[in-house]
Parts: C-alpha cells; sequence; structure tokens
C-alpha cells in the first residue's frame, strides 16, 4: 500500500510521544522537545537556503518575532499589566489560546518575509547573506528598543509553559509533510532550478523571483511557528536569546545534515543536539576515578565549530547531500525524482 | 555651545569612529577581492589582538611594546586560520567559504570565553593615553585616544597605499583582485599575496581591537562582533572589495552614526541607529551594489 | 637541427563532461615559431592553458626543458621561463601599464635588470611609454596587446605563448605586433602561436599544426602549407566543400 510506511512510521511516532514523558527522566524530554522544534526550524531553512539556494542569515530573526508575538498575544491579562503597561489597548485587553497564538505567530513572520522578501529575492550570492543578516541584526535592534511591547532588553517573562512534547511533535509532522510536499513538487523542481541557474530557470519560464519569495516566505512561517514553540517551552527569554549563538547552531545542523535534503535537515538536528548533550556532560568536567578532568566551558561548541569547518572542507553538500528517505511508495516514472513524504 | 563648536566635536567624534571602521572594514575588502570571501571571523582578530595586548601587559611587558606583540599575533592568528581552514575551501562556491568563516568565528569566540571567560576584562591603559583635552573651555573635547585611534589609522591606511603601489607583493595583491588567472599566468606567488594579505588585515583589525578596547576601557570574547558588522556596512556601501571604498565607507559611516546620535532626542531614532544602519546597507546592496566607489562586477574565467 | 623545446604527447584535456583535446601531440623546438591554426573551439587555446597549467590534463604527457610539467601549477611553469599572453590579453585594466609591466617581471629577482627591460619594452612599443602612467584599462585594444605582449616578456621567457594577438586589432597594429615577433624569433626566442589569420601566421611561423574539434589534423612547415591553402582550409572545414582562399582569410 502506498501510506503504509507513512502510517507505520506515524503510528510509531504517536506510540513514543505518549509513552515517553512516562518513562524517560524529564531532562531528556526537555531535550525532545528542543529537538523537534529545532527540526521544524532548520527543515524550513533548508526550503530556502538548500533547495532555493537564497542563502539565508536571517532565520533567526524570524523566529524571534514569532516568539515575541506568541509571548505577547498569550500572556494573560494580569501579568500584561504587570510586565507590560503600556501594550496598546487592542493587545493588553485580551489573550489567545496556544494554537490560534501560535499560528498567528507564523502568519506575522510570513507577512514580514514576503514583504522584505520583495526586493531582498533579488540578490544572490553573498549579498543576500549578508542582506537577511542585516535583517537580523535589525529585528534585535527592534526588539531591544521597543520597549513597550517586549520589555526591552530585559527578559520578557511570565509566558505560559504551553509547549509539550506532544504538541511538538504534532507541528514536526505537519512541518515535515508540508515542506516535503512542497520540495518534490512542480513548484519545488522550479526552487531547485532557480538555485542550480538563475538565468537558464528563467529560460524555461520559472520566474526566478516569486519562486524564491514563496520558498522565503514558507520559510519564515514556520520559523514564526519553531519560535512560538520555543518561546512557550522556555517561558522567559530576551532579544539576545535570538542572535549569532542561535543563528550558528542552526546553520551546523543544517550544514551537516545537507541542505538540500529534509532528512538531512532532521538528522543534523538530531545528530547536533546528541552531540552537544554529550559535550556539555564533558564540559562540566568528569572524575574518572583515577583522574579527574576539570570543567572547561566552551569546548562544546569549539567541537562543534571544528566538526563544521571539517564538513565545509570534506563534504559541503552534507551528509545527505540531497537524498531522502522515503515515507510514500511513489508511482513516479524513472528519472524523475520521487516524491518523499517522510518525517 | 555654538554651532560652530558643537559641528567641531561632532566632527571629531565622526573622524574617530570613522577611523576605526574604515582599519576594519579595509581588511574585509582585500581579502574579499583576493577570495570572494565574505569573512565573519575578521571581527574576532580585534578580540585576539586586544586580548594579545593584555596578556602581554599582565606579563609585564611594557605598553607599547605589548599592543606591538598583540598585532603580531593576530597576524600570526590570520596566517592560521588562512592555512588550515580558508585553503581548503579556495575557490568552493561563495556560500561554503561564508560559512567556513562563520564556524571559525564560533571557535574562536569561544576560544576566547575558554580562556578568559565572557566577563569583560579590564584592560589597562598608562596615564599619558588617559589624558583629555580640551578647546574652546572645554565645550570642545577629545581623549588623546581618539587623537591616537586617527594618527595610527592614518599611518596603516598609508602604508597599506604605500605597499600596494610600490611593492611587488602588493603589486600583485591588486593584479590577483582584478584578475586571478591573469595573475598566475603572469608569476605571481598567489599564495605569498595571500598569505600577506590576510597578514595585513590581520594585524589591522588587531590594531583596532586595541584601539577599541582602549576607548571602551574593557575587553571581552564578543567585542568583535559588532564592529565586523558595521566594518561590513562600511565596506559594502564604499564598495566591497575596494580599499578606497572601504576607507570612503568607513568615514562614511562613523559620519552617518554621529549624525544618527545627534539627532533631536524626542524623534527617538538614537536608540534605532543599527537599525537605521543596515536599512542603508540593504538600500546599497539593492540599489547600488557596487557602492559608493562603484566596483565592477569581477572577472569571471 | 636543435634540441625539442616542448614535447606534449596524446594529451588529452576535458572541461566537465566535454572533451576538448583528444591525443594531441606536437613538438616545438628551440627557437621555432610553431602555429596553432583552427576555427573556432578547435582546441587551440585549450592547448596553451594545459602548457601553461592554467587546465590539467586528463592524460597524456607535457614536457618543457626535459621536465615533465604536466603536474606543475602556473607560477611554476612562469618560473622555468615560460610566458603566457591569454586569450582577450587579460592586462590589469586599474593598475598602469608601468605596473603591469613591472607584474610581468613577478618571478625574477634581478632587480637591477627590470629597470633597463622595461626600457627595452618601451622601445619596441614607444606608444607604451607615452601611456605609462595611465591605466590599461584606458588603452586602446592594440596599445593593450602591445601591454600584454610586453608584460610576458618582461618574464624573460625561453617560450613564448601567444593567443591571437591579432584579435579585434587595426591592420596597422597587427603589423606592427607581428614585426615584433620577427624580432624577437631572430633573437631566438621560442613561439608557440595560436592564431585564426592563417596568412599572417604562416608568414611567421616555421611549421604549424591545425586543428579541429580537439584534434591535429594536419601538420607541415609553413611554406609547404603555404603553397597548399586548400588542404589548410579542408581542415579547417572539416573536409567539407572549400569555399574560400584561406590566403584571402
Amino acid at each position: 500500500m502506498k501510506y503504509s510506511r507513512l502510517i507505520f512510521a506515524l503510528g510509531a511516532l504517536l506510540g513514543f510521544t505518549l509513552l515517553v514523558p512516562n518513562i524517560l527522566p524529564q531532562y531528556l524530554v526537555r531535550v525532545l522537545i528542543v529537538m523537534g522544534i529545532n527540526i521544524i526550524l532548520v527543515a524550513s531553512l533548508g526550503l530556502s537556503n538548500g533547495f532555493t539556494g537564497v542563502f539565508s542569515l536571517g532565520h533567526v530573526g524570524f523566529m524571534a518575532l514569532g516568539a515575541y508575538s506568541s509571548g505577547i498575544l498569550t500572556l494573560s491579562v494580569s501579568k500584561k499589566l504587570a510586565y507590560l503597561p503600556d501594550l496598546p489597548g487592542f493587545l493588553a485587553g485580551y489573550n489567545l489560546p496556544f494554537l490560534p497564538a501560535t499560528i498567528l505567530a507564523g502568519l506575522l513572520c510570513a507577512a514580514v518575509a514576503f514583504l522584505i522578501g520583495i526586493p531582498l529575492m533579488r540578490l544572490s550570492g553573498n549579498y543576500v547573506s549578508v542582506a537577511t543578516l542585516g535583517f537580523l541584526v535589525i529585528v534585535n535592534n527592534v526588539l531591544i528598543n521597543a520597549e513597550t511591547l517586549t520589555r526591552g532588553a530585559r527578559t520578557f517573562t511570565g509566558i505560559p509553559d504551553f509547549t509539550t512534547l506532544p504538541w511538538v511533535v504534532a507541528w514536526m509532522v505537519v512541518t515535515l509533510v508540508v515542506l516535503s510536499r512542497i520540495a518534490y513538487s512542480p513548484f519545488g523542481r522550479a526552487m531547485r532550478a532557480t538555485r542550480e541557474d538563475g538565468i537558464a530557470a528563467q529560460g524555461i519560464g520559472i520566474q526566478v523571483l516569486p519562486t524564491r519569495l514563496i520558498a522565503f516566505t514558507i520559510g519564515a512561517f514556520f520559523a514564526g511557528i519553531g519560535g512560538a514553540l520555543y518561546a512557550h517551552y522556555l517561558v522567559s527569554f530576551s532579544p539576545a536569546t535570538f542572535y549569532i549563538a542561535m543563528m550558528v547552531t542552526q546553520l551546523t545542523m543544517l550544514v551537516l545534515g545537507g541542505q538540500a535534503s529534509l532528512t538531512g535537515a532532521t538528522l543534523g538536528v538530531v545528530i547536533v543536539t546528541v552531540l552537544s548533550e554529550l559535550l556539555r556532560n564533558l564540559e562540566r568536567g568528569f572524575d574518572l576515578g583515577f583522574v579527574k578532568l576539570p570543567a572547561v566551558f566552551g569546548a562544546s561548541q569549539i567541537a562543534l565549530g571544528l566538526i563544521f569547518i571539517l564538513v565545509m572542507v570534506f563534504r559541503p553538500q552534507g551528509l545527505f547531500g540531497d537524498r531522502e528517505i522515503k515515507f510514500v511508495e511513489s508511482k513516479v516514472e524513472r528519472n524523475e525524482r520521487p516524491v518523499p513524504d517522510h518525517l | 555651545m555654538n554651532l560652530l563648536e558643537y559641528t567641531f566635536q561632532q566632527i571629531i567624534n565622526a573622524v574617530s569612529q570613522g577611523s576605526m571602521f574604515a582599519l576594519v572594514a579595509v581588511g574585509l575588502s582585500i581579502i574579499f577581492s583576493l577570495l570572494r570571501l565574505t569573512n565573519f571571523a575578521h571581527g574576532d582578530m580585534m578580540m585576539v589582538g586586544a586580548f594579545g595586548t593584555l596578556v602581554m601587559q599582565l606579563a609585564g611587558v611594557p605598553f607599547l611594546l605589548a599592543v606591538l606583540l598583540g598585532i603580531v599575533i593576530s597576524a600570526l592568528v590570520g596566517i592560521i586560520i588562512e592555512r588550515i581552514a580558508y585553503r581548503p575551501v579556495r575557490g568552493a562556491p561563495d556560500v561554503t567559504m561564508l560559512l567556513t568563516s562563520v564556524a571559525l568565528t564560533y571557535i574562536l569566540e569561544n576560544l576566547g570565553i575558554l580562556l578568559f571567560t565572557s566577563s569583560p576584562r579590564n584592560f589597562p591603559l598608562p596615564d599619558w593615553l588617559n589624558a583629555s583635552f580640551n578647546l574652546a573651555d572645554g565645550r570642545i573635547s577629545f581623549t588623546s585616544i581618539n587623537l591616537l585611534t586617527f594618527g595610527l589609522t592614518l599611518l596603516a591606511l598609508l602604508f597599506l597605499a604605500w605597499f600596494v603601489r610600490n611593492t611587488q607583493v602588493g603589486l600583485g595583491m591588486r593584479a590577483a583582485a582584478e584578475d586571478l588567472t591573469a595573475s598566475y599566468l603572469v608569476g605571481i606567488n598567489v599564495n605569498t599575496v595571500i598569505v600577506v594579505a590576510f597578514v595585513m588585515a590581520s594585524s589591522f583589525a588587531g590594531l583596532a581591537g586595541v584601539l577599541w578596547a582602549a576607548q571602551a576601557g574593557v575587553v571581552e570574547p564578543h567585542m568583535g562582533f559588532t564592529p565586523l558588522l558595521k566594518a561590513f556596512v562600511a565596506a559594502i556601501i564604499g564598495g566591497f572589495g575596494s580599499i578606497p571604498g572601504a576607507i570612503i565607507g568607513g568615514f562614511v559611516l562613523g559620519a552617518l552614526e554621529v549624525l544618527i546620535q545627534s539627532l533631536p532626542s524626542e524623534w527617538g531614532l538614537g536608540a534605532y541607529r543599527d537599525a537605521i544602519v543596515f536599512t542603508l546597507l540593504i538600500a546599497f546592496l539593492l540599489f547600488r551594489p557596487g557602492g559608493i566607489v562603484g566596483v565592477k562586477q569581477e572577472v569571471k574565467l | 637541427m636543435s634540441e625539442t623545446l616542448l614535447k606534449i604527447e596524446q594529451l588529452e584535456v576535458n572541461y566537465g563532461a566535454v572533451r576538448a583535446l583528444k591525443n594531441v601531440s606536437l613538438e616545438v623546438k628551440s627557437g621555432e615559431v610553431v602555429a596553432l591554426l583552427g576555427a573556432n573551439g578547435a582546441g587551440k587555446s585549450t592547448t596553451l592553458r594545459a602548457i601553461s597549467g592554467l587546465v590539467k590534463a586528463k592524460s597524456g604527457g607535457i614536457t618543457y626543458a626535459n621536465q615533465n610539467i604536466a603536474r606543475l601549477n602556473p607560477t611554476q611553469i612562469v618560473a622555468l621561463g615560460v610566458s603566457h599572453s591569454p586569450e582577450g590579453r587579460r592586462v590589469f585594466p586599474g593598475m598602469t601599464v608601468l605596473e603591469n609591466l613591472r607584474l610581468g617581471a613577478s618571478q625574477r629577482n634581478d632587480k637591477e635588470n627590470i629597470q633597463a627591460d622595461i626600457d627595452r619594452m618601451f622601445e619596441m612599443f614607444p606608444i607604451l611609454s607615452e601611456r605609462k602612467t595611465q591605466t590599461a584599462g584606458t588603452l586602446s585594444g592594440g596599445e593593450q596587446q602591445m601591454l600584454a605582449l610586453t608584460r610576458a616578456l618582461m618574464n624573460r621567457p625561453k617560450m613564448l605563448l601567444l593567443d591571437e594577438p591579432s584579435l579585434g586589432i587595426a591592420p596597422l597594429i597587427v603589423r606592427q605586433i607581428f614585426a615584433t615577433l620577427a624580432e624577437l624569433k631572430k633573437t631566438g626566442t621560442t613561439i608557440l602561436l595560436v592564431e585564426q589569420n592563417v596568412n599572417i601566421a604562416l608568414n611567421l611561423a616555421d611549421r604549424a599544426y591545425v586543428l579541429r574539434t580537439g584534434e591535429i589534423v594536419l601538420n607541415g612547415s609553413a611554406s609547404e602549407l603555404r603553397l597548399n591553402s586548400e588542404r589548410v582550409a579542408q581542415a579547417y572545414l572539416g573536409g567539407g566543400i572549400e569555399t574560400q582562399d584561406s590566403r584571402a582569410a
């Protein structure tokens, strides 16, 4: 049956999600939550950076917008009075439940991406990277200064802790299914064509600008979703949370797994998460009985950075390149890239 | 304070600020012109220079010698990263090189944290550097660091101008930036040129780092990042890949930042300085990608 | 006969999946001028680029002065005394004439002679002397070709690789440049010349090879080929109908 693998995988994931919080220690559940959120973020980053070749450094900027907007929308009226007394009336008076707030956050990011994408998607190569980095800096600067909305550089706190593992897994499934539907549709082929050769793509009737813009906008939508989930997981954060360090971590995950592969993005996240958890524990220093290793803070990041460089030098296409693990058996003719739905 | 005095004070501030941007931007532009590398790790050479100076001072080395050694250390780090990280990805797609430099920044800054922790450290200065000067009964004031920043930047840039016109390696640097293939064909030792370019760029950044730390009074591992972003803006609005462009861009940006800061505070724009500056950067990328000096697109083989 | 300076054996070069040269063998003796003829895309420039190390051979050997140079990089090859004046001249447009010439001497250490050589180049083409502080980008095509040639000569080459020195240049200047090349030939400089203009090339050259779609299809002494222009034209066109006298080309 065409969907048997997909159904099996979804079933297994459902069982896992329901079971895990009851058997695993709280610490590991939290690691899994962050990992799921990162899969949403990195897979959506791959849509513009890997599939379309618009190498954006501004993804974390959208994530920040998502986190703050969902935070503001869900904050209870009493907390708004305490933390954000100067909030405009239409925001101060009420608060939204989790799901609509998350979706609104995603839509807001998509709208912003669409607007800034109209000019930015005309740029190519290094320039689009520098310009999107500029976007990240602008977002950071605005968040710090828009005190009535964000408490400025101070910690934004009091956000309800809605994010649970089932929520994250559900959004992760939605993200991956939607992204794989897009990436391996005719539109996805157009995206890849603009990456390979913009001029040639134009020659065969693909409109480069709209193609890039749509990919960028969809990527930003899921960045907003991921940001919202992260906000309700952290509960309190500041503009500094969503800045360069986070950008580098997400890039490492994407680049390690393979920029033009959703499977690669997913596995990149898993590998980097596992590695950094391991390294983080090592970094605290440990006692081998006969020898005591001291704590070396920063060592795990250095190791990640080195892995990043090794990938760039020896396998710039990432571990997976553009290959995928398929979850839907497709009847596409040979020579054509199959349409994988995968998790 | 009358308008003339006010303007004069602002010009001093702008020149001092602009010098620093120019010093960092020049290095970015040289490296970009040779390798098409958008070098994010360049800002960290500031951190290396400043920490190098600090460590030397703590070891009892006199201030000026410590500064010199700090700059030498940043040049050495520049050589090392070129050799182990950038040479293997030379000629790779732009994005691969850019990502390599992002990873390097991450490594260098965390190395800084590992060695010196992330909290800022005091950057001791000799008394003569803490002196300040007053004109017009104190309505115009500047410090010896302001003077030194401008003076040393001027010296460094004059040296660079002399170097690229009068030495064989300097000529080779300009040639390789214009046409890499032709450079190979006339026998320019491109590896040497690139290594020397990293030495120059890194030592300029190291010097800028010392000056930055002297102005701020502290050093910390992330100190290079904001100036790096500003230097990107300076280099791009000036014309990415052009030495004169980077210098012009540096001073234009310095003037602009001082101008934004001196706007009436009820406009509320001062705090949004970075957002304004980066909006300008994006505007340049869109409407004048060649920058003020109008850099042409690179020659492709 | 003098000794062989350059010997190419069964050279094969690919650009990606496209084969640019197959089984090309040729040799150039010391002091000889050899012309490489052929239509656009026949592989003439590729042959020069393979010699100077800009492209790497897939297989085959390139021996220069009894040394295998197929695996050397371009800088090393220039240091051995092989100068390549490339297609499209490729002078450094933002640098002055003088700076371009100084760059031509990048592999030399004899500082004291470099200035004398620059003066010699200015005697050869006085117009360059007038333009010496102008940037190369402001020169006319012919002047740029003079600069590209003299820049290559600044290396004091034993072997000069010239790619289409007549391309897009006024006939008067072409004559001037080829007169200079004839002088160079007298002083014993070995030249491998790529030319579209068969007539002018065969007048200068001792011998010539004709390339078609990456293969050598004809070779012989210049005088022989001059007399046999129909065969040259046929070799150019791939054995098709002969439509024009190559002498008139």
